[in-house]
């Protein structure tokens, strides 16, 4: 099992799945520096994401590749919408009410896929799913290698929207001073609602890069939510580097743990590893402190 | 005393119904609902009155369970001390996990995750254990009779379930009235000043952990005892933590019948999505998450806040409007 | 101060109390919807996992079981009692779920339920509907524990994990011999849940008896999202054979990342895999499909029943799966045990069960025996996809190919 030809491949397989969650977390981690809840609603927002990545192939041809530029758009104003209208005047500002809210918004959503699509399984065949980069012993997928590459575009892309724009230097106000940001004039509502949008588009961008090597059906985003939430304050909650580094190490610790402790044990890693991390650093690696 | 007469007059009431209803149906969904509540009851201690909301109260409700269940299973013990080891246990594990993340200081959400990623930590580790039956789990022996802790009537589980939330509502009402419980809302409400003014806060809020783990441990020993089948999704699964912080958030967080309240009216919420959406699956949880939206948009202070609304909002007409000024939603 | 807490406390009492009547009341007259167009005068429940993680599977099964019903009653109903009135439930992929809805279809007065699906769902099922005596005839739930604790309204139409497990190693060990004994060492990749571990424990107790080295057992969890390092483990100890048992969604995962990896082992032989005798597998997935065996649940496939059911299933736009055919054999069983017992009593259609020797199913199985609960006659069979379409390979009895083994390169 230490064998370098095992090793090194377990490694890659980790930063590459890593890449992945990355892709999860940061809209979740911008949805909590911003609006201080753990967005319940993640999950079933990624199945319904993957649905839409389905469906924009099976029924219009549009490659998933293609498909990021319509699909995060479009959940962009998805997401705007639902915390405009919904999200917020349903919790009143209060954030354990926001996660009773989305709570019930996941339910919801869950419910009308399968209500609309049934529970079967649904895959895609893309040419390219079962393409490989020969590395050395092992062989990389392509989708995966870039989906590796998506997430450093996106990461850089959420940064320089944060840090350049006038909408991102709202946002990052808005995270560090609500009540100041709204006396200086800003409108809070609608730095919440972009910043939720902002974060379901990349929902979809990460839908659009899974959906090559993974499947589709209404309880699919469930199982990237809990190790999505670990990754987020594993970070540092509202930190983008924090997400991005964040899930590559959980990445790698699973893979790592699962080869020597198992699949099944070897997901202890994931949390034991956010467990230690915590009670050293109890706000994450590069959270503010709370 | 006073603040106990509608503790002992609701017991009494929800006492008094099997002895009117005979329904199967209506006695089980009143059995699983008082058992969520209890499980409510318990995270409400520590989410409610503390202000730690914690995603991982599975740990303790699987705890239980488990503790039950393998007790009488392997080793023999007799189903009525493995409950009680079961409760003993929780409140252990609550001591634990208490310990490590108190006092490191760990607050808000990055809490809540950590307790989160130790329920998980529990179902990982109980599905590969041998000692609970990994994937297979643990059958309880089916042995009808008293001495097995299991009855043929429904009833008598009832009136078990109900005596441990009776004595749930009695812990929580002690707690308000007690100096302890001044010291949790210390820390509710602001702990660093609760800190400056002497008060302990990392001990008040470990024991608030072990009285919480104790009492949704309680939940989780009488599941297993109901429904004779423990595994590690049962025991430890999101599900149950959901529940457990739904149920009072609904009902009116930090309030002595909160989780009580939120748990039937949340069991009820689904029932009666069922019987109005028919067999088509899936209709009935999406209008079950609707109105749950719904409730929270209209009540944001749960069912019981909503009820104070109600009285204000009864109160307030004919006379000129004057800004809602919320009572201390903490009754 | 005290006056304030007090009323608070009055109202969060008149709150719970009224709510806590409210549901006593409601409960009584909380009534499943079994008003149906069909006005039957046997009711008959159908109790399946309709929403939540099982969908899928739930869905499967109360189609097979809806359309054994629809077809029972075209044709007049059960000779002197009428039509069966289906009491549909959902068992919401959970214990308490399913338990709920047998109260529900026990105070509805159903003379039987059908259904279950997964094991830890019809441990708790059965068990409930045995404080009625309801009869219960599980579909699916492979876990020997639903027959063994002495229920006596408790049957179970298909094998369990013994009997599986027992055949597919008997049938592995005949599949080897005739090929030469090209085969010799394992590699097991199982779910980590009731049915997975259950047959991973059989399958490494019985596998060396009959001369196969077991390289490793690999446990998963349901839902995986990963299997990369599982084959990389397959890859690096490459054993002969690699034996998956696992759900539908780990099955294609694994199959794909096999196919990725060009990892081509001499053989894989899954034991209840999820997706290895899977028409939709085959049809979205040929080349990770071919050369695929299974030792799994499988229709007759020399049964004209079945295969004009496989046509109706498959033009109402889905794939005839297992769960569809195990329940709409089952509610034919409970049909054919009604009409025995010329009744709907419960005590006598247990006993009529109980002495049923039924073979108008679509099952491989010859006629029903039951013993202690237990379905005597039932088996799996070991199936093959060859020429983009499953065949079965053994028993010979039943069978309508011959195996491929080892895999072509």
């Amino acid at each position: 099992m230490l064998s370098p030809v095992i090793l090194i491949p377990a490694i890659l397989n980790g930063l590459l799945m890593g890449a992945v969650y990355a892709l999860v977390a940061l809209g979740l981690t911008l949805i909590y520096g911003v609006l201080h809840i753990i967005n319940f609603a993640h999950g079933a927002m990624l199945s319904a994401a993957l649905f839409a990545a389905f469906f924009a192939f099976r029924l219009f041809g549009i490659d998933p590749y293609a498909a990021v530029f319509l699909l995060a758009p479009l959940f962009f104003v998805l997401g705007y919408a639902l915390q405009r209208f919904v999200i917020g005047p349903a919790s009143h500002g209060d954030d354990r009410n926001m996660l009773l809210v989305t709570l019930g918004i996941a339910v919801v959503v869950e419910n009308i896929l399968l209500l609309a699509f049934r529970g079967d399984t649904r895959t895609i065949n893309v040419p390219y799913a079962f393409e490989t980069i020969n590395f050395g012993f092992t062989f990389l997928a392509v989708p995966r290698v870039v989906g590796f590459a998506v997430v450093f575009a996106v990461a850089l892309v959420l940064w320089l929207i944060l840090s350049f724009t006038d909408t991102g230097r709202a946002i990052r106000a808005v995270a560090k001073e609500k009540l100041g940001a709204e006396l200086a004039g800003i409108d809070v509502a609608h730095v919440y609602a972009v910043t939720f949008g902002l974060g379901s588009a990349c929902v979809a961008v990460a839908a659009c890069l899974l959906i090559p090597t993974y499947y589709v059906n209404p309880t699919v985003g469930n199982a990237f939510v809990l190790v999505a939430f670990t990754i987020v304050v594993l970070g540092g909650m509202g930190s983008v580097p924090g997400a991005v580094i964040g899930a590559l190490l959980i990445g790698v610790v699973e893979s790592l743990s699962g080869l020597f402790l198992g699949e099944s044990l070897g997901q202890i890693g994931i949390f034991i590893i956010f467990i230690v991390v915590l009670l050293v650093r109890p706000s994450g690696l590069f959270g503010a402190r709370a | 005393m006073r603040g106990f007469i509608p503790i002992v007059v609701v017991v009494a009431v929800l006492a008094s119904v099997p002895l009117v209803i005979h329904s199967n149906v209506t006695l089980n969904f009143l059995v699983v609902a008082l058992m969520i509540a209890l499980a409510g009851q318990g995270w409400n201690i520590l989410g409610g009155y503390a202000g730690q909301y914690s995603f991982g109260h599975a740990a303790f409700f699987g705890t239980g369970a488990y503790v039950t269940a393998i007790l009488q299973v392997r080793y023999g013990v007799n189903a009525w001390i493995g409950f009680g080891a079961g409760i003993v246990c929780g409140a252990a594990l609550g001591g634990v996990i208490g310990a490590l993340t108190f006092r490191s200081g760990l607050r808000g959400s990055y809490f809540a995750l950590v307790t989160l990623a130790f329920a998980e930590v529990l179902r990982i580790i109980a599905s590969v254990a041998p000692i609970t039956g990994a994937g297979v789990g643990t059958l309880v022996h089916l042995d009808l009779g008293a001495r097995a802790f299991q009855f043929q009537s429904r009833a008598v589980f009832y009136w078990i379930i109900l005596a441990l939330v009776a004595l749930s509502l009695v812990v929580a009402r002690l707690i308000k009235q007690s100096r302890f419980g001044a010291w949790l809302i210390a820390v509710r409400e602001n702990e660093d000043a609760a800190k400056a003014l002497g008060v302990d806060t990392s001990s008040v809020k470990t024991t608030a952990m072990i009285i919480s783990g104790a009492m949704t441990a309680a939940a989780g020993c009488f599941y297993a005892q109901y429904f004779l089948f423990v595994d590690s999704g049962i025991a430890y699964g999101t599900w149950i933590s959901i529940e457990a912080l739904l149920t009072p958030i609904i009902g009116g967080v930090g309030t002595v019948f909160g989780p009580l309240l939120g748990a039937l009216a949340v069991r009820l919420l689904g029932e009666g999505a069922k019987l109005v959406t028919g067999d088509v699956p899936g209709l009935d949880l999406i209008l079950y998450g609707a109105v749950l939206v719904l409730v929270i948009w209209f009540t944001p202070r749960g069912l019981i806040g909503g009820c104070a609304q109600v009285r204000g909002w009864f109160a307030r007409r004919g006379r000129p409007a004057v800004p809602f000024i919320n009572e201390a939603g903490h009754g | 101060m005290s006056d304030k807490k007090k009323s608070f406390d009055r109202r969060q009492f008149l709150a719970t109390t009224a709510l806590g009547a409210a549901a006593a009341a409601t409960g009584t007259i909380a009534m499943p919807s079994i008003l149906r167009a069909q006005g039957g005068s046997v009711k008959l429940g159908v109790l399946h996992p309709v929403t939540g993680a099982l969908s899928y599977s739930g869905q499967q099964g109360r189609l097979g079981a809806t359309m054994a019903i629809e077809e029972i009653n075209a044709a007049g109903g059960i000779k002197g009692l009428g039509k069966i009135d289906p009491v549909l439930g959902d068992a919401q992929s959970t214990p308490e779920g399913g338990t709920a809805e047998v109260e529900k279809m026990n105070s509805a007065g159903v003379a039987c339920i059908v259904g279950g699906y997964a094991s830890n769902i019809c441990l708790a099922t059965t068990q409930a509907a045995a404080r009625y005596e309801l009869p219960y005839v599980v579909d699916v739930g492979v876990a020997d524990g639903i027959v063994t604790r002495g229920l006596k309204n408790t049957f179970r139409f298909g094998p369990g994990f013994g009997v599986i497990s027992k055949t597919a190693l008997a049938n592995l060990s005949a599949i080897n011999d005739q090929a030469g004994k090209p085969a010799k060492t394992v590699m097991i990749v199982h779910e980590d849940s009731l049915f997975g571990s259950g047959l991973a424990k059989l399958l490494n107790a019985q596998l060396p008896q009959q001369g196969f080295q077991i390289l490793e057992t690999i446990p998963h969890p349901t839902p995986t999202r990963d299997f990369n390092n599982v084959v990389l483990k397959i890859k690096a100890q490459n054993p002969d054979i690699v034996i998956p048992a696992n759900y539908y969604n780990e099955y294609v995962l694994l199959a794909r990342t096999m196919q990725q990896q060009q990892v081509k082992p001499k053989g894989i032989y899954s034991v209840l895999g999820g997706a290895a005798s899977s028409y939709k597998f085959v049809k979205e997935f040929p080349d990770a499909a071919k050369y695929i065996m299974d030792c799994n649940h499988w229709f007759d496939p020399r049964n004209a029943k079945a295969q004009a059911l496989k046509k109706q299933v498959e033009g109402k736009g889905q794939f005839f799966t297992y769960e569809v055919y195990m329940n709409y054999s089952c509610v034919l069983l409970v049909a054919d045990a009604l009409q025995r017992a010329a009744s709907a009593d419960r005590a006598k259609l247990t006993d009529a069960l109980a002495s049923s020797t039924f073979a108008g199913h679509l099952m491989p199985y010859g006629p029903t025996k039951f013993v202690n609960g237990q379905n005597e006659g039932a088996a799996p069979v070991n199936t093959q996809v060859l020429d983009n379409d499953i065949k079965v390979i053994l028993p010979a009895a039943f069978a309508n190919a011959k195996p491929v083994f080892p895999m072509p390169a």
